[in-house]
């Protein structure tokens, strides 16, 4: 593992959320561009963030009861109630 | 490889929906209220289904959060920040319900970088990563059953200060700013501890794609 390699790996997510500075990222990408164990690298986390901005199934709450839809209707009609 | 997106936080589709959908309810239009619900929540369960572990909890931080927001609807100056302020919410639940559930994850606190580091091996024709086959992995509409699993439980691992960030940016597309309004943290620290905790899942989901197994 190069400096270069290691600079990829402090900042990869910076680098990936665009959240890097360009100089610094055009940097990155020139190295990453040539370095076979980076490319892999920047595959294998931008895969595993796509999964965790996926949404998970058969994941949900159960069917809101009429009993807890009436708290929630009337806590609001009584924040409207008070408004000035 | 180029970047996945620029400083400026665009929001989603959905987002717009939300913001439009608390405007309205700030407005007092309650025809905005069903939608709202529907709209928020899903979200609201997912999040604190991930911190706390247990789905009964889950749903009652989902009722709490939303019952408060609606008590406290007139609070919201800003409504382009209605997931902010809702988070914020659910987070204070959460912290209440983690600190009485034996259920709730609690794994050590940090995570060090040297730790999430891949190794490398001397394959004869110079260092390899000793990582699995990325490309093998279908698309995120692909994935079911023992991975999603794999995934979730990744997740749950994570430190609480580590899971609550990865949730909040990379689950529920809050930016950076907005999730460290809602954990109280710079943007900075924010930042680092997503950084950890996306290594962290790719290491885990890296060795159950090599073997099946949890790292």
């Amino acid at each position: 593992m190069t400096l270069e390699c290691d600079d990829v790996f402090a900042k990869l997510s910076e680098y990936l959320d665009g959240e890097l500075p360009e100089a610094v990222c055009a940097k990155l990408q020139t190295h990453i561009e040539d370095c076979e164990p980076c490319v892999e690298f920047v595959e294998s986390l931008r895969k595993s963030i796509e999964l965790c901005k996926g949404k998970l199934p058969e994941e949900g709450p159960g069917p809101l009861t009429p009993g807890q839809k009436d708290d929630l209707l009337t806590a609001y009609r009584k924040t409207l109630e008070n408004k000035p | 490889m180029t970047s996945a997106r620029g400083d400026t936080k665009i929001m989603s589709n959905q987002q717009t929906v939300e913001v439009d959908l608390a405007r309205r309810l700030s407005g007092g239009d309650v025809s905005a209220f069903e939608p709202f619900v529907e709209a928020i929540r899903n979200k609201l369960f997912q999040y604190s289904f991930m911190t706390c572990g247990q789905r009964e909890d889950a749903e009652e931080v989902a009722q709490e959060t939303l019952l408060r927001a609606f008590q406290q609807f007139d609070q919201l100056r800003e409504p382009e920040h209605v997931r902010t302020w809702i988070f914020r919410i659910a987070r204070n639940f959460c912290l209440m319900k983690r600190r009485k559930s034996v259920f709730a994850p609690n794994p050590k606190q940090e995570l060090s970088l040297d730790e999430l580091r891949p190794s490398f091996r001397d394959h004869g024709n110079g260092l390899k990563l000793e990582i699995a086959d990325w490309k093998m992995l279908p698309d995120q509409k692909a994935i079911a059953g023992e991975m999603s699993a794999a995934l979730r439980d990744a997740i749950r691992e994570l430190p609480d200060l580590y899971r609550s960030t990865l949730l909040l940016r990379d689950m529920e597309g809050l930016s950076t700013k907005e999730t460290a309004e809602v954990l109280d943290l710079t943007e900075d620290v924010v930042k680092q501890r997503l950084h950890r905790a996306r290594l962290a899942v790719r290491q885990k989901i890296d060795a159950y794609l090599m073997k099946g197994v949890p790292a």
